[in-house]
């Protein structure tokens, strides 16, 4: 039967075939584009002259001798100190993951066999927070920060990382816990288990999928987050995201602007990987809120 | 929880009562080799005081709701009676900060959402009729634009547009206009922040809908066929009807991302023509001219009011479906 659904006149089919080559275009070429252009100088990138010139590397040519330069990735990694911002960010990212995903396995799985329907609750918070925009929050931070001396430190993002994600984290662990059959902890209670023993030794071992997809959204929200980290942290403790925003404010001078493509491109390549490794994991945690909810 | 999220809206809310303390002036007589002069100087001394007696700032009331940086009364009351028709009054009111950045994120939120919702559907049956070995990496390429950090994701567009970069010279070349800047005129900039929003969430709207059409019954359409539906009826009378609940999922989401709007406007560098109340508020504390809480969370008060405006419909239409769940 299926066939017959398939079977169509060639000209929708090239229609089809055309848009969604051009959507493949539209989405993933600026990506290659920059990623390419990282890799010559200013000249080439922002091409006065012709724009092809960014494609042969005429001016590259001309300023190193090769057709390639690594000059972009030097010059932010090692004289910006951009690694100390990788590094930043590793922690930062690092400790969120952990953090809201220790509490939400807990407390999801708490909320789960608890009996009682806190779902709709939890979906309502997290449903809020998600439309709060971040900004409002942290001015509601920033003073009271400044008052206590906390502000610019890596552990107060951190914390209102957690604090921000934990509804979602909460939710969707949760959603996830009731579909582990209560049955399978209640015979490992039958048969001699505290309800901690039974947790550790029976859920844990089966939860992996549901906490992968659930950390992976955490480990987005830290990775992209720009509001929290540009207004929270100091100057030293920058990460990622806001110190390339800080680039652009000084990279106006010949060359610099390099430095912040050449950052954009390293800060997107764990991107690319985590989609690549992922995806079927972020695909069905995209749709497992529309489908349930 | 409570704590860390109730407790920030109340400040706020506070803060927003408070303005900065007008710095204590004092008279100096400074004596030089020409003469004595009476100066005003700053006491810190004193200003130091004040601010460790209020932290906050002077009570305020609702002066900074009422001020010309946010809701503007005084000044929309004048530019009502001013003006001679609703253009006059509405230029004028555009020219008030706070209505600024209103109007560019309503304008935005509402354009972007409908565009999203309709490039995705058309790319998720685009993908669902592909053949099968093509489809996960058509999949992957489309997760990029919504993965990739918003900050990131505007900026390399913002490069390739740049009059010097591809996409710009390219439309210089198209429309023979070698001065044409994308940056300069406002209208250009609110379609590029509005092209933006469209490639970042659109992936997020193809997901959900192509995961939908994975569940469409096949017998439904199989009767559809028999009954002599062309291709587009059952596309249009049975896949879309059956997708109706995430298209309600999609644009709640999309509602609330697009309100928010924020990191395309600094990576952009756009606040000249578009500002959006999230933009006001990252400028009040961030903005280098110092930090104004008072300011700020007016604002931000402002801004909850909007979310909460734009999902009141939404909340409640969720706890009706949720109670005749449980039922």
């Amino acid at each position: 039967m299926s066939e017959i659904i398939h079977r169509r006149p060639w000209p929708l089919n090239t229609v089809i075939w055309l848009f969604v080559l051009c959507w493949v275009f539209i989405a993933g070429f600026p990506f290659l584009w920059t990623m390419w252009g990282s890799f010559k100088v200013q000249g080439d990138f922002f091409s006065k002259a012709d724009w092809a010139y960014a494609i042969s590397g005429v001016r590259t040519q001309v300023e190193t001798g090769g057709a390639f330069t690594g000059d972009g990735y030097f010059g932010s990694w090692i004289t910006k100190s951009f690694w100390v911002a990788a590094l930043n960010t590793m922690i930062v990212v690092i400790s969120v993951v952990v953090i809201s995903l220790t509490l939400g396995t807990l407390g999801g799985y708490a909320l789960a066999r608890s009996g009682k329907k806190y779902a709709f609750y939890l979906l309502m918070l997290a449903l809020v927070f998600r439309a709060m925009p971040h900004i409002t929050l942290v001015s509601g931070y920033l003073l009271p920060f400044f008052e206590w001396n906390l502000w610019g430190h890596l552990p107060t993002a951190i914390i209102v990382m957690v604090a921000i994600n934990q509804p979602f984290t909460l939710w969707m662990l949760h959603s996830f816990f009731l579909n582990i059959p209560k049955d399978l902890d209640e015979s490992a209670m039958v048969d001699g288990c505290t309800r901690f023993q039974a947790f550790r030794r029976v859920i844990v071992p089966v939860m992996w999928p549901g906490v992968v997809t659930t950390g992976l959204f955490s480990f987005l929200l830290a990775y992209n987050d720009f509001t929290v980290t540009a207004t929270l942290l100091s100057q030293a403790n920058q990460t990622m995201v806001p110190k390339i925003a800080s680039f652009l404010g000084t990279t106006q001078t010949e060359g610099n602007v390099m430095f912040a493509v050449a950052a954009v491109v390293s800060a997107t390549a764990p991107l690319f990987l985590l989609v690549m490794v992922f995806q079927r994991q972020i695909v069905s945690g995209l749709t497992s809120g529309a489908v349930k909810g | 929880m409570v704590l860390f999220i109730a407790l920030p809206i109340g400040s706020v809310f506070i803060q927003s009562l408070h303005i900065e303390h007008v710095a204590v002036l004092k008279e100096v007589k400074n004596c030089g080799p020409f003469g004595c002069k009476l100066e005003v100087q700053i006491d810190v001394e004193a200003s130091a005081q004040i601010k460790e007696e209020q932290p906050l700032g002077k009570f305020n009331g609702f002066g900074t709701y009422k001020n010309r940086n946010h809701l503007a009364t005084r000044e929309l009351a004048l530019a009502w009676t001013d003006s001679p028709n609703w253009g006059k009054f509405l230029s004028k009111t555009y020219n008030l900060p706070f209505y600024r950045a209103l109007a560019f994120t309503l304008t935005y939120t509402f354009v972007v959402t409908p565009l999203v919702l309709l490039l995705g559907f058309c790319i998720a049956l685009g993908v669902n009729s592909l053949p099968k070995q093509f489809k996960g990496p058509t999949i992957f390429v489309s997760l990029l634009p919504m993965i990739v950090t918003p900050l990131i994701g505007s900026l390399i567009l913002f490069w390739m547009i740049d009059a010097e970069g591809i996409l710009g010279s390219m439309l210089q070349w198209l429309f023979e206009d070698p001065n044409l800047s994308l940056k300069a005129s406002p209208t250009l900039t609110w379609i590029m922040l509005i092209i933006y929003g469209i490639w970042h969430s659109a992936p997020f709207a193809f997901i959900v809908f192509y995961a939908g059409l994975q569940t469409v019954p096949t017998d439904t359409i199989e009767a559809a066929m028999i009954d002599g539906a062309s291709r587009w009826e059952r596309t249009r009378y049975v896949v879309l009807p059956h997708l109706v609940p995430l298209i309600v999922f999609i644009s709640l989401i999309q509602l609330m991302d697009n309100f928010r709007v924020f990191e395309p406007i600094v990576s952009f560098s756009a606040q000249a023509s578009a500002t959006s109340l999230s933009w006001i508020i990252y400028n009040d504390l961030a903005g280098g001219e110092g930090i104004f809480f008072g300011s700020a969370g007016a604002t931000s008060v402002l801004t909850i009011l909007g979310v909460a405006v734009l999902l009141i419909p939404v909340l409640l239409r969720t706890w009706r479906d949720f109670k005749g769940k449980v039922v």
